[in-house]
C-alpha cells in the first residue's frame, strides 16, 4: 500500500517537522513495516520556465537552441527535444539539478552553451506508465498560464511523498487513507477529520426505474446509485497525482474518481454505463462455463465458484475483480450506475488467484466495512457532482445484509497487563483506546469497548490486548525471563551420538532433498512399501518422497564426481517416507555412500572396497551397543537389484533386518559403496549394556589354526562353528588370512584363524589347549567339512 | 717382570683407546684379559717368583687388570653410543611428510546451529522435540487457527500428498502435538528444530528449508517472557551487544503477533549491504499463543497463556559461517562440506 502523505494530510494534521523518514519508523515500531519512503518526485532545482525563442543549432540536425525565461534571467539552453518551440511554458532543470538520471552542470554542445536542461517527466523519475505520449519522446509541454520562476512540481501538485507499506493480511483496514489516518491518529494522538460526503440529489428516485438483485449468499450488501450526465475531461491535479503517488494510472476524471474513492475508504466502487445496463443488476454464481469479456479486452470462462454480476441476462462483471468490457465508462458515457458491495473474500480471493489480480480483489480479500459502503457511494456522488458535473439521482437501490454497529468486547485490565507482563496503568489502558477512536463503558475491573465496524480484525479481547501492547510500544517493555521450575531439559542424543561417531570415522555429513524423481524413489528397496508422490510437483525431478536415502547420496556422489571430487565419503540422518496398505509411514534412516580414497598417506592410501565400509557400519553398531548382536547376509532375495549382487548384504541385528550395504550396481555407478539404516527399528532393539568384566590375571595362550573349506562357506559360519567347539576357554577370535591358490584345490579356500585362551583361575598348559584344538578340529570337520591346512 | 707387566699395560692402553669397533674390542680383551691373555699368562709365570715378589706382582697384576676392565668398559660404552647414533642417523625420515590418516569427517553446518541452538535451549530447561515432516492439515493449519479458505494458507504454497496430507510448512505443526499430548498440563518448554517445505525455489528460497520454532504454555506467561527469551536467544548466538526491535505483525496462531528484528551484526546498525543500509536484519515471527489455538488443543485460554517465536535456521548458519548462497547449503560439494571440520568456537 503506497500512503501519498499528501493525501493523509486531508485527514488528519501531522507536525510540521515530522518527516516522511520518521512517519515511517513510527508506522513500523506500531504497526507496519514499509519498503520505501521518500519523495514523489526527486529532483531538485527546478523551475517553469518560457521558451522565448527557439532557433535550430547549427551544427546538428535535431538540436534546438533555446532562450528560456525563468524569471530572473533569461537562459541559453541546447535542448533536442522534437517538440520543444518558442512559446512554451517548460520544466527547466537549472545547473546543479539533481535528477534521478544525475547532475546537471553547465555546459557546451557542439559549441553552444547550454545552462541546463529542459526535460520530461520521465527525467523527473516518474514511471513511463503514468506520463503520456508527448513526454516520452520529447519534453513536458505545462499549461500556459503556469507561472514563470514558480516549482512546477509544486505546481502539478506532485510535491508529494509516500509510504511504501508491506501490509499484513489481517489489516485489511490500513488498504485506505482513512486507515492510515485513523492509525497515525493512535500513534501521534491526534483526531480524525471527517470526510466531505455532501452533495444535492434531484427528485427522481433509483427505486422507480432500478431494481437490485442478489441471488447468492456470497454478497453481503449491494448498493447502487445513479448519476447523470457527467462530463468527461482530465481530472484535477490533486486527484491525478495523488493516483500516482498511490500507484494508479490516471485516466479520466469519472474512472480517477472511482479510484480515488477506493483508496481514500478502501472500498471498491464500480461505475456502469447505465445506457448500456437493463434496468435490473443481479449478483450470483457464474454457471460453469459461462463467459464475459472483462474490461483488459480477454473472454473469460468462468465456473459456479465465480461471482458474477449480470444485467438479468447474462454477465457484465467479475463482482470485487473486474468489470465487463460492455459496460465499461467510455469517453461518450454521460449515465452512470455506481456499484458499491460487500463480497465473500475467500470467493473473490479464489477467483482473482485464478484469473487475475486487481486493486479491487486485494481490498475484498482481506474484508470490509459495510459503513464504508455506503460512504463510499456518497463520497463518489460529491466528488462526480463537483468535478464531472454530475446531477445525482435520488435514492439508493440496495440490498443489504449486514449490520453497522460496533462491536463490543469486555475487557479487564489486569488481564491485559498479565499478558503483556507490564504495569499499564488503567488511565493509560483507556487513553490508547480513545487515540484508537475506540470508545468504551469503565466497568469495575476493566471496560467494555466499543470496536468500529472499520477495524475488521478485531473481534476478541486479545486482539485488544495487542492494540494495547502495540500503541503502548513493544520496545517500551523490559523482557525478562519465564519463571519456571529448574530442570534440564531433553534432546535426541543418540542421533547425536551417531552423527559425531560418522564425522570421527572421517565421513562428511551432507543435507539432502527428500523429494526426488519418481524412478529414483523406490531404488535401493527390497519391500512391497509404495512410495509417496506429491499433487502438484514443482518439477519431475522433485515429484516424488524418498523411499530410500541412497538415490539422495548417489545423486550426490554424482555432483562431486563431474566436479573431480573423486574421494567422497559422506552420510545423512534423515527421513524417508513410504505408503503402506493407505497408510503414511515415515522413518529415520542413517545413510553412508563411500568412494574413491578413504585412507591416505604414502604407503597406505587405500580405496574404498566392501570391507571398508562393513567396518563403518561394525563401528556404529558396537558403538551403539549391538556388540555380537548383529550379522551381515548375502541373501540375493532380500536385496534390491541395484546393488551388486554379489557384493551385498542385509544387515540383521537380533535375528530381524535393520539395513542394507553393499556395492552399488556397476551399470549405475562404479565402485560406489553405499549402507543404510532403519534407525527407528535399530534404536528399538535391546543393547548389550556397558559393564566391566573381570580380566583374567594369568596369562593367554595364541593359536593360529588354518582350515581348508569349500569356496561357498562363509568366514562368519566357521567362525561361529569355532566358537561353539571351543567353548568358554575361547576368549577371543581373528581372521588373519584367507588364501586361495597354488596348494590348495580350485573349489576351495583356506582361512587363518588366530584363537586366544584363557582361564580366569589359571595358565592353561599344552594338554588343555591341545584337547580344545582337537574339538574344534573335530567338530567344524563334521559341520562344515573343514580339514586342516598342511603345509 | 714388573717391566714386563707395564709393558703390557702400556701396550694395551694405546691398542684399546684406538678400537674401532666393538669387535676389535672385544678382541683385544681376548689378547690381554682372556685365559691365554698376555696378563693372564704373566699370572701363570708367578711360581717362579719369591714369595716377598708374589705379593707385589701379584697384586700389580690385579691393579693392571682392574684398570684395563674399567678401559674396556668405558671404550665399550662410547662405542655402542657411537653405533647407536649412527643406527638413528640412518633411521631419520622427513617429517614433512603427509600423514597416513583416514577421511576428514566434517559436520554439516546447518546441523552446528541446530546443536547450538539444543544446547542453549536444553540448559534452560526446554525439550527438544520433533514431529512428522510428512503431516496432516489439521496440524498444520486448521489447529494453528489457520481453517480452510484462510488468506494466511496462500503465504505458505504447500506439497499435498492427498487433500489431507501434506509436507509440513513449518515446525509449528507441532505446536498442537505437543499441546495435545500433555494431558497433565505441565509447564511446556519445548524447541523443534526441523525441515520444513514449500512450494518455491529461488536464489533466496529452497522449496525444504529448516526452522526451529520454540513454545512456552504455563499460568502466567508474558510477552515480557518472549521478549526476554528471544533476547538471550539471539544474544547467545550473534553476540552480547545484539538488539532485539519487536514489530507488530499478523500470524493467524498468535496473538499479539510480532516480526523480530535483530540488530546487523556485520555492522552493528549503522547500515551496510547486508542489512541493505537499515541497521536491522529480520530473523523471527513470534508472538502470545492465540486462544484459539489454546483451546483447540485442549488449554482453557482463562488460565493458560504462552508464547511461540520460529526463525529459519539456513540463514542462521548463513550468517554464522558467512555462506554466501543459500544453495551451497544443499548442493554437499565435498570442498564445501570439509569446510565446516574443527569444532566452532
Amino acid at each position: 500500500m503506497k500512503l501519498s502523505l499528501n493525501f493523509v494530510k486531508d485527514y488528519i494534521d501531522l507536525d510540521e517537522n515530522l518527516t516522511v523518514e520518521q512517519i515511517a519508523e513510527d508506522m513500523t515500531n506500531h504497526s507496519s513495516e514499509y519498503d520505501e519512503a521518500g519523495k514523489l518526485i526527486n529532483a531538485t532545482n527546478l523551475t517553469i520556465g518560457l521558451v522565448e525563442e527557439c532557433e535550430m543549432h547549427p551544427d546538428s540536425d535535431h538540436l534546438h537552441i533555446c532562450k528560456v525565461n525563468v524569471g530572473t534571467e533569461v537562459l541559453n539552453i541546447v535542448c533536442g527535444a522534437p517538440n520543444v518551440r518558442k512559446g512554451l511554458k517548460v520544466i527547466v532543470a537549472l545547473p546543479g539539478a539533481k535528477l534521478p538520471g544525475g547532475i546537471i552542470k553547465k555546459s557546451t554542445i557542439r559549441g553552444q552553451e547550454s545552462n541546463g536542461m529542459l526535460c520530461s517527466m520521465l527525467e523527473l523519475g516518474l514511471e513511463s506508465k503514468y506520463v503520456d505520449e508527448i513526454d516520452k519522446t520529447g519534453i513536458h509541454e505545462l499549461p500556459q498560464d503556469a507561472p514563470i520562476g514558480e516549482d512546477p512540481i509544486k505546481y502539478m501538485e506532485l510535491d508529494d511523498e509516500v509510504i511504501d507499506f508491506e501490509l499484513t493480511a489481517n489489516r485489511g483496514d490500513l488498504l485506505s487513507v482513512l486507515g492510515m489516518a485513523y492509525e497515525l491518529g493512535a500513534i501521534y494522538d491526534k483526531k480524525v477529520k471527517s470526510i466531505d460526503l455532501s452533495h444535492k440529489e434531484n427528485n427522481e428516485n433509483i427505486n422507480d426505474s432500478f431494481k437490485v438483485k442478489v441471488n447468492t449468499e456470497n454478497c453481503s450488501i449491494f448498493t447502487a446509485k445513479k448519476v447523470k450526465n457527467v462530463t468527461i475531461k482530465e481530472s484535477p491535479n490533486f486527484i491525478k497525482s495523488r493516483l500516482i503517488a498511490s500507484g494508479i494510472r490516471p485516466i479520466n476524471n469519472v474512472v480517477d474518481i472511482s479510484n480515488y474513492v477506493m483508496l481514500e475508504t478502501g472500498q471498491p466502487l464500480h461505475f456502469y454505463d447505465a445506457d448500456k445496463l437493463n434496468d435490473v443488476i443481479e449478483v450470483r454464481m457464474a454457471e460453469n462455463g459461462e463467459k464475459l469479456t472483462t474490461l483488459d479486452g480477454i473472454e473469460r470462462t468462468l465456473h459456479d465458484g465465480n461471482i458474477v454480476i449480470s444485467d438479468g441476462k447474462k454477465a457484465i462483471g467479475l463482482a470485487g475483480v473486474m468489470g465487463g468490457l460492455d459496460t465499461e465508462i467510455t469517453e461518450n458515457t454521460k449515465n452512470i450506475i455506481i456499484e458499491s458491495a460487500i463480497f465473500n473474500s475467500v470467493k473473490v480471493r479464489k477467483t482473482s488467484n485464478e484469473l487475475i489480480r486487481s486493486e479491487a480483489s486485494n481490498r475484498f480479500e482481506k474484508g470490509l466495512d459495510p459503513n464504508r459502503t455506503y460512504m463510499a457511494q456518497d463520497r463518489a456522488c460529491h466528488l462526480l457532482e463537483k468535478y464531472a458535473d454530475a446531477e445525482i439521482v435520488g435514492g439508493t437501490a440496495k440490498y443489504d445484509t449486514t449490520s453497522l454497529e460496533d462491536t463490543k468486547i469486555e475487557v479487564k485490565f489486569e488481564e491485559i497487563n498479565r499478558v503483556l507482563g507490564q504495569n499499564i496503568p488503567e488511565k493509560e489502558i483507556l487513553n490508547i483506546f480513545r487515540r484508537l477512536g475506540f470508545t468504551y463503558e469503565i466497568t469495575s475491573n476493566g471496560a467494555i469497548v466499543s470496536v468500529p465496524k472499520r477495524r475488521i480484525d478485531i473481534s476478541i479481547k486479545e486482539d485488544l490486548n495487542e492494540e494495547i501492547g502495540r500503541i503502548y510500544g513493544v520496545n517500551n517493555i523490559d523482557g525478562i525471563l519465564p519463571a519456571l521450575p529448574m530442570r534440564k531439559g531433553s534432546y535426541d542424543k543418540t542421533t547425536r551420538e551417531i552423527r559425531n561417531k560418522m564425522i570421527g570415522l572421517g565421513l562428511n555429513e551432507t543435507l539432502s532433498y527428500i523429494l526426488v524423481a519418481e524412478n529414483e524413489a523406490k531404488q535401493f528397496c527390497k519391500d512391497e512399501n509404495e512410495s509417496i508422490k506429491l499433487l502438484d510437483p514443482m518439477s519431475e525431478d522433485r515429484s516424488t518422497l524418498r523411499n530410500s536415502m541412497i538415490p539422495s547420496l548417489l545423486n550426490i556422489y554424482k555432483y562431486n564426481e563431474s566436479r573431480y571430487n573423486k574421494d567422497v565419503s559422506i552420510f545423512e540422518i534423515a527421513k524417508v517416507f513410504n505408503k503402506k496398505e493407505e497408510n503414511y509411514n515415515e522413518e529415520q534412516h542413517l545413510a553412508v555412500l563411500m568412494a574413491g580414497e578413504y585412507y591416505q598417506g604414502i604407503g597406505n592410501s587405500k580405496n574404498v572396497d566392501f570391507y571398508i565400509i562393513k567396518g563403518i557400519a561394525e563401528e556404529i553398531l558396537d558403538y551403539l551397543g549391538y556388540k555380537n548382536r548383529y550379522s551381515f547376509i548375502a541373501d540375493s532375495n532380500k536385496i534390491a537389484k541395484e546393488f551388486h549382487p554379489g557384493q551385498s548384504a542385509v544387515i540383521s541385528v537380533n535375528n530381524d533386518i535393520v539395513g542394507t550395504i553393499g556395492k552399488v550396481h556397476p551399470e549405475l555407478a562404479k565402485n560406489v559403496y553405499v549402507l543404510e539404516i532403519n534407525l527407528d527399528k535399530l534404536l528399538a532393539k535391546k543393547v548389550g549394556k556397558m559393564k566391566f568384566k573381570e580380566i583374567s590375571k594369568f596369562p593367554s595362550v595364541n593359536k593360529d589354526i588354518s582350515l581348508v573349506v569349500d569356496k561357498n562357506i562363509e568366514s562368519q559360519e566357521l567362525t561361529k562353528q569355532i566358537k561353539k567347539y571351543a567353548g568358554s576357554k575361547l576368549s577371543d577370535i581373528k581372521i588373519f588370512d584367507v588364501y586361495t591358490g597354488a596348494g590348495i584345490a580350485e573349489d576351495k579356500k583356506s582361512i587363518s584363524f588366530n584363537l586366544v585362551f584363557s582361564d580366569k583361575d589359571k595358565t592353561l598348559n599344552d594338554e588343555e589347549i591341545n584337547e580344545i584344538m582337537q574339538k574344534i578340529i573335530e567338530g567344524v570337520e563334521k559341520s562344515s567339512g573343514a580339514e586342516i591346512r598342511k603345509g | 717382570m714388573k717391566e714386563q707387566i707395564e709393558q703390557i699395560k702400556e701396550n694395551s692402553i694405546k691398542e684399546l683407546s684406538n678400537a674401532k669397533d666393538l669387535k676389535e674390542l672385544n678382541d683385544l680383551k681376548v689378547k690381554y684379559l682372556g685365559k691365554k691373555g698376555e696378563l693372564t699368562q704373566v699370572l701363570k709365570t708367578m711360581g717362579t717368583l719369591s714369595t716377598e715378589e708374589r705379593p707385589i706382582i701379584g697384586s700389580l697384576v690385579n691393579k693392571v687388570r682392574d684398570e684395563l676392565n674399567e678401559l674396556i668398559e668405558n671404550k665399550e660404552k662410547q662405542l655402542k653410543q657411537i653405533e647407536l647414533n649412527q643406527k638413528l642417523e640412518k633411521e631419520k625420515i622427513d617429517v614433512t611428510l603427509p600423514a597416513s590418516k583416514n577421511k576428514r569427517g566434517s559436520k554439516h553446518p546447518l546441523n552446528r546451529v541446530i546443536e547450538e541452538i539444543e544446547d542453549l535451549f536444553v540448559s534452560m530447561g526446554y525439550d527438544v522435540v520433533d514431529g512428522p515432516e510428512l503431516e496432516t492439515d489439521e496440524y498444520c493449519f486448521e489447529r494453528l487457527n489457520l481453517p480452510k479458505g484462510h488468506p494466511a494458507r496462500d503465504m505458505q504454497d504447500s506439497f499435498y500428498i492427498t487433500t489431507e496430507y501434506l509436507l509440513r510448512t513449518q515446525t509449528s505443526a507441532v505446536q498442537a502435538r505437543v499441546m495435545m499430548a500433555n494431558k497433565e498440563k505441565t509447564p511446556i518448554r519445548v524447541i523443534v528444530p526441523g525441515k520444513t517445505y514449500r512450494r518455491e525455489d529461488d536464489a533466496t528460497h529452497s522449496h525444504q528449508f529448516n526452522q526451529v520454532e520454540g513454545l512456552v504454555i504455563d499460568e502466567n506467561i508474558t510477552l515480557a517472557h518472549l521478549k526476554g527469551t528471544l533476547e538471550v536467544f539471539m544474544r547467545k548466538l550473534l553476540g552480547e551487544n545484539t538488539q532485539l526491535r519487536f514489530r507488530p505483525s499478523y500470524f493467524p496462531f498468535t496473538e499479539p503477533s510480532y516480526e523480530v528484528d535483530v540488530s546487523c551484526f556485520k555492522c552493528g546498525g549503522k547500515g551496510c549491504n547486508l542489512c541493505k543500509q537499515t541497521g536491522w536484519i529480520e530473523l523471527l515471527g513470534a508472538g502470545m499463543v492465540h486462544p484459539n489455538v489454546l483451546k483447540m488443543n485442549g488449554y482453557d485460554p482463562e488460565k493458560y497463556t504462552g508464547f511461540a517465536f520460529g526463525t529459519g535456521l539456513d540463514r542462521l548458519a548463513m550468517f554464522k559461517y558467512g555462506i554466501t548462497d543459500m544453495r551451497y547449503l544443499y548442493r554437499n560439494d565435498v570442498r564445501f562440506l570439509t569446510q565446516f571440520d574443527q569444532m566452532d568456537t
